[in-house]
Parts: structure tokens; C-alpha cells; sequence
């Protein structure tokens, strides 16, 4: 009898304790892919939005509000994602910086809608996300896919000078809306032709048929749309056909565990990614704080989400409010220095000053190509 | 021509590998009718033990051929050990409840070794050392085959040859056989029961752990999360030759192998997965009890 007592106390000591959080912080969800095999994009992000928090705290807070980190696991799955964005509007949370997927983001997108949110990815960058205008309170610190394609459309034309292109993606929302928009560009140019598009199952046991497909169509170039685990599968099985079709891919590819799990296979890939601002003096100071704080290099989007993180609270700052359409306002009209550059947002909740640059793996790093 | 033979012989490569698998699923289910659904965690598993022993020798130095063997052994004796465990204390204690008490301990069981691995190692994908050698064939034949596919289905060949072997020969496949006619009779005849069960498990994994391993080295990259679409898939061939039948498990695993390729090479890679559980609808229909499945006797 007693013990069930004392559970019970214990049960409501434990919910009391959830719910007396001060009510004047600033409450920030950070939802993102926080387990599962894509953790690697979403974890830097809590780590870069505690480092921009910690400092604004330690310097008194915004608007002498302290601000508050909520971070949600959605393991980029879009419907985990939308119970963490309940969760996250239940909490009462002011903003969101995140989520990571894209798919994710859209299936979250309509709930922060609803609950008049802000929401500032580090990493969605489906195109759809912002022009389709469904989403006015979405924003991004990258800039989207369409962007993107036509980057690595007009490198394989201009400099790598290659007519014919296989486009391969992973049937998800961010690669195949990056080889739909590929496949869109190198037909409207008219000086290259797409000799297959297909889509793979992502996690699949092994890639031979389709590699075999690649062969076949004697294609110079894969253009591929979507993660590293399946690129890196899908170029492991071609190096070991002895095939030197060279490889291009997105900002999904162009991450360190890439060239880790491909090892000598990597050698020579091409992926874009945004363009390199390793000199900026705020990405510096960013860089030394996370190997300050955690002693750790930054890891994929950390950059980016350092900058939602900055462009968010300076938009409070100069809003003086949480105020949706208050905050709203500032975000498109105030600048910001960030890691990726002075940025603001246009209209479509895109960020001003983002772009992109071309890399290629060249003794197990990416550089960039001039 | 050539193209066909190339997917035939990729389409094998993979069938070999959900052949492997399912040989575990359908032994299992043979025994003591119940589908385990923590096998293609003890596939990761074995791959896992493998990269962790082979990283190891390596760092000391040995020959890729004896890292291919020492690797693959631990990667057998754990997952036996595991495949063993799982039984020990998920399905035996609920031996005589009801059908679907075991089948969601199974499931639990499933979560639980990939949560497990995910902690322990970490939820990246890692690189997996190529420990099949690499070796070239002359042409033409090398632009057709690879070592590791040729390693990968000779391999399975050989295992399943044992295994067809061990189970028409030896004491105890003699009396896994008889378990699997009627568990109590067999038990009044003097059959072990249990340590017939505990053998099935061990056995099973034993298969999934060379899978694991020759699958890992095929693709080069390895995470916690491998084993649920190969459980899957093997699982589909399973059922698709028949659950309870081993002949039926591996020209399962074959067929299913041959629809993905052919699909992906005729038609499109879009498609993959459409035709091939097009083709388990398609069997079941017809077929009930799967290609080779023997129809269950009704038990009064």
C-alpha cells in the first residue's frame, strides 16, 4: 500500500517537474533525424543551435529572455516527423529550426502552419518546400535542389563536356526531386541526352541489376539524387565491374562517412555542395567554439544550422517578439551574418546569398572544383 | 544474350543470399511453426561480429585470407550463440501459449538486437572490408562475373550441400526431421526435443551469419539497420517456395533473386519491388502452401 503511494507521488512530483518551466524563456524545437542511419545530418544540428543559445544566454539572453533548446527525434521519417511536431506545438515552443529531410519537413510543415510557428531548416531542400507557397512559414538556410541540379547539369556540359547522362535517384522526396529537375535541365538544353532514369530501393541487398543497366546504356556520367549508403553501395558495385563511368550527386553524397564507407572507391566522385565559405570569420569562430565545447569538426549542415539558429534570433531580437507575423516580417528584411554568409530570405522563404559550388573526392577529401 | 546472362548470374548472387536467410526462417518454422522474426537481426549480427574481428586482424597484420576465416568463424559461433539465446529466452518460455504470444516476443526480439547493436556501435554506416580477395577472371568472362558473385554463390552451394547432408544423414537432422512430423511423438520415441530445437536455431544462424559476411563484403558497408529488408526478403522466399520446405527455401530465395534482376534489367529498377511481391500474391493464389510446401495436416 505504501509503495503504491510513494509511486504515485513520485508520478506526480515527475509531471510537476516537466511542466515548471519558466514562462518567459524562449522556447526553440529542434526536430531532426536524431537516431537511425541518417543521425549523422541531423545531430550537428542540436550542437550548433546549443552553441549559438549558450552564447546569446551567457550575453543575457534575447531581449533579456533566456532561450530554451526542445530537441525532437523524427529519424527523418515523415510520420515519426509529425508527431514530434505535435509534441513540439504541445510544448509551446516559439520556433523551429529544422527539420532535416525533406519529406520530413513536408509531413511537419502543415502543423507549425496551423499553429502560426516559424520554421527554419538547415537542410530540406526540395524545391516544392518554398515555391510551391503552401508553407509561408518555411525557411531555409540552403538553398534548393533546383538550384542544385542545374549546378551539376551545367558542370557536366560546360566542363566536364559529357553528352550522355544516366539519372539515378532513391524514389525519395530530396532525390527525386533533384533527378526530375536534372533530367528537366539536360533536356531543355538540348546538347546532352538522359540514356536512362530510374529510381533504386533504398537498403536494398545489392545493386548489380541496376549497375548492369548503367553499363548498358553506355553512359558517360551517373548523375545520382539521394544519400550516401545507397551512392556509396551503387559505386562499390560499379568499380568492382570494372566500370569508369564517373559519378556526380548532391549535397546528400558530399559528407565525410561517404568517402569513409567507399574508401578508394570514392576517388574522383563529383558532388556538389554549398559553396565554401571556410574563410568566413563567423563559420571560423563557429568552428573553434563546437571544437571548443564538444572537440568534434563540424559535422553535415552544421554551418547551415548555426545560421537558421543566428538568423532566428536575430529576427526575435529585432522583431522584439515572438509574434508570427512580427518575426515574419524580420526575417525577411533583416540581414545576418552567418557561417554561409550575410543572408536574409526572399519571399518564398528562400535565403538571399546561398549557393552552390562543385566538389570532387581527391585523396579522401572533398575539393573544390574551379 | 550477354546482358541476359548478366542479370541471370546477378539475379543469383542476390537469390543465393535470400536462399541463405530464408534456409533459417523456414527451418524454424518447420520445427515449431513459428516465424522468427529476429533472424534477419541475427544476419546483422553476424556481419557486425565479422567486421569487428576482420578490422581486428587487421590492425595486426594477417593475410586477408586468414581474416576471411577467422572472421567468418567468430561471426558463425556468435550468431549461433545469439540465434541460441534468442530461443532460450524468447520463444521457450512461451512454448505452450498461444500462436501469437511468441510471434510478438519474436518481434520484440527483432527491436531489441537492433536497438542493441545501435548503442554498441553506432547508427552510421561503416565500411566493411573487402574480404572475398579480388581476383580477375579472363575475358570476356570478367566483364560478366565478379569474384565476390562467383565466391558468394558457390559458397551458398556448398553450405547447402552440407546442410542437405547433415540433415538426411546425421543423428540429429534425423531427428530434426522426426520433431518436425510431430513434436510428441517424437518426444515419446526418446527425441530430445528442446536440444532439436535449440539445434535448429544454431544452425539457422549460422547460415544468416555467412550471408551476413558475404553480403557485407559484396557491398562494402554495414549498418544496424541491414537486416530488416534482407529478413524481409528472405522471409518472402520463404514463403514463396513453401515455409516448412528447404528445397522450397532455396528455389525461393532463387526465384525471388531472378524476378528483382530481371525486373530492374527489362523493365525498370522502379519496379523492383512491385514484381516481386507481384510474384508471392501471384503463388500464394495459386498455391497456397508456397512452390514446394507440403499441405499441413490438419492435427485433431
Amino acid at each position: 500500500m505504501l509503495n503504491r503511494t510513494v509511486f504515485l507521488v513520485v508520478c506526480f512530483v515527475l509531471l510537476f517537474g516537466v511542466q515548471s518551466y519558466s514562462a518567459e524563456t524562449i522556447k526553440i524545437g529542434v526536430p531532426g533525424a536524431h537516431s537511425g542511419d541518417l543521425a549523422s545530418y541531423g545531430l550537428p544540428t542540436i550542437k550548433a543551435v546549443e552553441l549559438v543559445v549558450k552564447e546569446i544566454n551567457a550575453g543575457g539572453g534575447v531581449n533579456g529572455r533566456q532561450v530554451e533548446i526542445y530537441a525532437e527525434d523524427d529519424a527523418c521519417k515523415p510520420e515519426v516527423a509529425t508527431n514530434a511536431a505535435t509534441k513540439l506545438v504541445s510544448m509551446k515552443v516559439d520556433a523551429i529550426v529544422g527539420h532535416i529531410c525533406s519529406g520530413a519537413t513536408k509531413a511537419a510543415m502543415g502543423i507549425y502552419k496551423n499553429a502560426n510557428l516559424v520554421a527554419i531548416s538547415p537542410s530540406a531542400t526540395n524545391p516544392e518546400l518554398t515555391q510551391s507557397g503552401d508553407y509561408p512559414n518555411f525557411f531555409r538556410t540552403i538553398a534548393s535542389d533546383d538550384l542544385q541540379a542545374s549546378t551539376q547539369v551545367d558542370f557536366i556540359l560546360n566542363n566536364l563536356k559529357l553528352t550522355k547522362i544516366a539519372v539515378v535517384h532513391d524514389k525519395q522526396d530530396y532525390g527525386k526531386g533533384l533527378a526530375e529537375f536534372a533530367k528537366q535541365f539536360i533536356e531543355k538544353s538540348g546538347r546532352a541526352q538522359v540514356v536512362l532514369f530510374e529510381g533504386v530501393t533504398s537498403g536494398a541487398v545489392d545493386y548489380s541489376a541496376i549497375v548492369q543497366k548503367i553499363k548498358r546504356s553506355k553512359a558517360e556520367i551517373v548523375l545520382y539524387g539521394g544519400y550516401h549508403p545507397e551512392a556509396s553501395k551503387i559505386i562499390t558495385q560499379m568499380r568492382k565491374k570494372k566500370m569508369k563511368t564517373l559519378f556526380i550527386s548532391g549535397d546528400g553524397v558530399k559528407a565525410d562517412t561517404f568517402i569513409k564507407v567507399a574508401a578508394q572507391n570514392a576517388e574522383g566522385i563529383y558532388a556538389t555542395g554549398q559553396a565554401d565559405t571556410s574563410q568566413n570569420s563567423v563559420m571560423i569562430k563557429a568552428k573553434n567554439d563546437l571544437k571548443k565545447v564538444y572537440g568534434e569538426d563540424p559535422g553535415n549542415f552544421f554551418e547551415n544550422a548555426y545560421s537558421a539558429a543566428l538568423a532566428l534570433l536575430n529576427a526575435i531580437d529585432k522583431a522584439d517578439s515572438t509574434d508570427y507575423d512580427k518575426l515574419v516580417h524580420a526575417l525577411r528584411s533583416e540581414y545576418v551574418e552567418t557561417p554561409v554568409g550575410k543572408i536574409s530570405f526572399d519571399k518564398h522563404g528562400d535565403a538571399i546569398g546561398v549557393g552552390f559550388s562543385v566538389y570532387q573526392v581527391r585523396n579522401s577529401a572533398f575539393v573544390e572544383v574551379k | 544474350m550477354e546482358y541476359f546472362i548478366e542479370l541471370f548470374l546477378s539475379g543469383l548472387t542476390r537469390g543465393s543470399i535470400y536462399a541463405l536467410i530464408a534456409l533459417g526462417y523456414t527451418m524454424v518454422y518447420g520445427i515449431i511453426g513459428l516465424i522468427n522474426f529476429a533472424h534477419g537481426e541475427i544476419y546483422m549480427i553476424g556481419a557486425f561480429t565479422a567486421l569487428i574481428f576482420a578490422n581486428l586482424l587487421t590492425v595486426w597484420g594477417w593475410p586477408t585470407a586468414a581474416i576471411l576465416i577467422c572472421a567468418g568463424s567468430a561471426a558463425v559461433i556468435y550468431s549461433c550463440a545469439y540465434g541460441y539465446t534468442v530461443e532460450k529466452i524468447a520463444y521457450k518460455p512461451l512454448r505452450n501459449a498461444p500462436r501469437l504470444s511468441p510471434l510478438i516476443s519474436a518481434i520484440g526480439m527483432s527491436i531489441f538486437l537492433q536497438n542493441y547493436v545501435l548503442l554498441a556501435q553506432t547508427s552510421d554506416f561503416m565500411p566493411f572490408p573487402s574480404l572475398i580477395p579480388d581476383f580477375d577472371f579472363m575475358e570476356p568472362v570478367a566483364h560478366i562475373i565478379g569474384s565476390s558473385d562467383l565466391v558468394i554463390m558457390v559458397t551458398t552451394f556448398v553450405v547447402m550441400l552440407l546442410l542437405t547432408l547433415i540433415i538426411k544423414f546425421t543423428r540429429i537432422g534425423k531427428a530434426m526431421r522426426a520433431t518436425a512430423q510431430d513434436k510428441k511423438m517424437a518426444l515419446l520415441i526418446g527425441v530430445d526435443v528442446n536440444k532439436v530445437i535449440s539445434a535448429t536455431f544454431v544452425i539457422g544462424s549460422g547460415l544468416a551469419a555467412i550471408g551476413g559476411l558475404l553480403i557485407a563484403s559484396h557491398v562494402g558497408q554495414i549498418n544496424f539497420y541491414i537486416g530488416f529488408l534482407a529478413g524481409i526478403k528472405a522471409f518472402t522466399a520463404a514463403v514463396l517456395g513453401g515455409i516448412g520446405s528447404m528445397p522450397g527455401a532455396m528455389l525461393g530465395g532463387l526465384l525471388l533473386g531472378w524476378t528483382e534482376s530481371f525486373a530492374t534489367g527489362y523493365v525498370s529498377s522502379d519496379y523492383e519491388d512491385v514484381f516481386a511481391f507481384s510474384l508471392l500474391v501471384l503463388i500464394l493464389i495459386f498455391k497456397p502452401n508456397g512452390i514446394l510446401g507440403r499441405k499441413e495436416a490438419k492435427k485433431v
